[in-house]
């Protein structure tokens, strides 16, 4: 088969380019992209990407496959290969280090700023703050979100925008601690979302939904964000 | 939290662009569906009928509203498409200018002509 992958070296190139290797598949098995790289690496072992821990655990892994965003070690050849083909391209809308591999900076600070940690003024209990199991339930579908930022780098609201407009990724964790029983932070974290960009860049795309490789739904969360903004204000 | 901050947006604030941008839809989307109707109810209008129908107060009022709501909609919509695609500050500030005044004229235009009818 053919596989098609963006090279950049800012060292060596003067601009990115798409370097064509024609590669056979041991056993003409179905691997994962992630083992499909392996092989391209063991040619050319200039190729730079990351990966940890092959499993859709670290979500450091995301790119652009055949057009669409996704975790290269959970993703089978079957499922994005086309006419025998393959695209390979860092994900969209951020900067580029080297090859597949992109600056998260940008990412990370709109996660930052949404204080990805649990705000509790009351005194500690001597043991542990205790939740209900609907209460836990509530967090469900939110706590799971790897941060791979499949979801931001596919939103063109975040591409136009990345550094007022959080992002999928990280309004769906604004909403995980906005959820959480055992927050107390509640108003403050509302009142630091309305501005016309944070949140109201979201124009209901879905390209989120639609690339989140462990199915989350910002786009969900971001309506349940938006709820609570009106019901704080009205 | 840096907090984002925009001088040039509508309301200062993306839950009220976000509510008015609603509430104009709603408003226009009423006046669309009173004139389809007036017309279709109305097959030989004549001039004489469709001015007497903006010499009433109550039309006046509706038509009015609709025209704020139509300039305040565009602003909000247009404001958004200026800050996604127009990234230099200065042509984004002369984009916008040039809806404020063309927002401005509009209304001024379409309340001259209601209360002239
Ligand atoms: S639904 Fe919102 S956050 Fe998701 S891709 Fe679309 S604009 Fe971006
Ligand atoms: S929501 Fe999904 S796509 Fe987005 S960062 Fe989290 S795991 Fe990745
Ligand atoms: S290598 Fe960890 S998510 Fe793919």
């Amino acid at each position: 088969m053919l596989v098609s992958v963006y090279r950049y070296n800012p060292e060596v190139d003067d601009a990115p380019y798409m370097q064509d290797v024609h590669i056979d598949i041991p056993g003409g098995k179905d691997i994962m992209v992630l083992d499909l790289l392996q092989l391209l690496k063991e040619k050319d072992t200039t190729l730079a990407y990351r990966r940890s821990c092959r499993e859709g655990v670290c979500g450091s892994d995301g790119m652009n496959m055949n057009g669409k965003n996704g975790l290269a070690c959970i993703t089978p050849l079957s499922a994005v290969v086309e006419n025998d083909k393959l695209v390979l391209r860092p994900l969209p809308g951020l900067p580029v280090i080297r090859d597949l591999v992109i600056d998260m900076t940008q990412f990370y600070k709109q996660y930052e700023k949404i204080k990805p940690y649990l705000i509790n003024d009351t005194p500690a209990p001597a043991i542990e703050r205790l939740q209900s199991p609907e209460e836990r339930a509530e967090l469900d579908g939110l706590y799971e979100c790897i941060l791979c930022a499949c979801c931001s780098t596919a939103c063109p609201s975040f591409w136009w925008n990345p550094d007022k407009f959080i992002g999928p990724s990280g309004l769906l964790q604004a909403y995980r601690f906005l959820a959480d029983s055992r927050d107390t932070a509640t108003t403050a974290r509302l009142s630091d979302l309305d501005d016309p960009f944070s949140v109201f860049r979201c124009h209901g795309i879905m390209n989120c939904v639609s690339v989140c490789p462990k199915g989350l739904n910002p786009t969900k969360a971001i309506g349940k964000i938006r709820n609570m903004l009106i019901q704080q204000a009205t | 939290m840096d907090m984002v901050t925009s001088i040039t947006s509508f309301g200062r604030s993306g839950l009220y662009d976000w509510m008015m941008q609603r509430v104009t839809a709603i408003v226009l989307l009423a006046y669309t569906v009173f004139m389809i109707g007036y017309l279709l109810f109305n097959p030989d209008l004549d001039y004489n009928q469709w001015a007497g129908l903006f010499q009433c107060t109550s039309m006046r009022i509706f038509t009015l509203l609709a025209l704020l709501s139509m300039v305040a909609h565009a602003w909000i919509g247009l404001w958004s498409v200026s800050t996604d695609y127009i990234k230099p500050t200065g042509a984004r500030f002369v984009f916008q200018s040039v809806c404020g005044l063309l927002a401005f004229i509009y209304v001024v235009w379409g309340v001259q002509i209601l209360w002239s009818i």
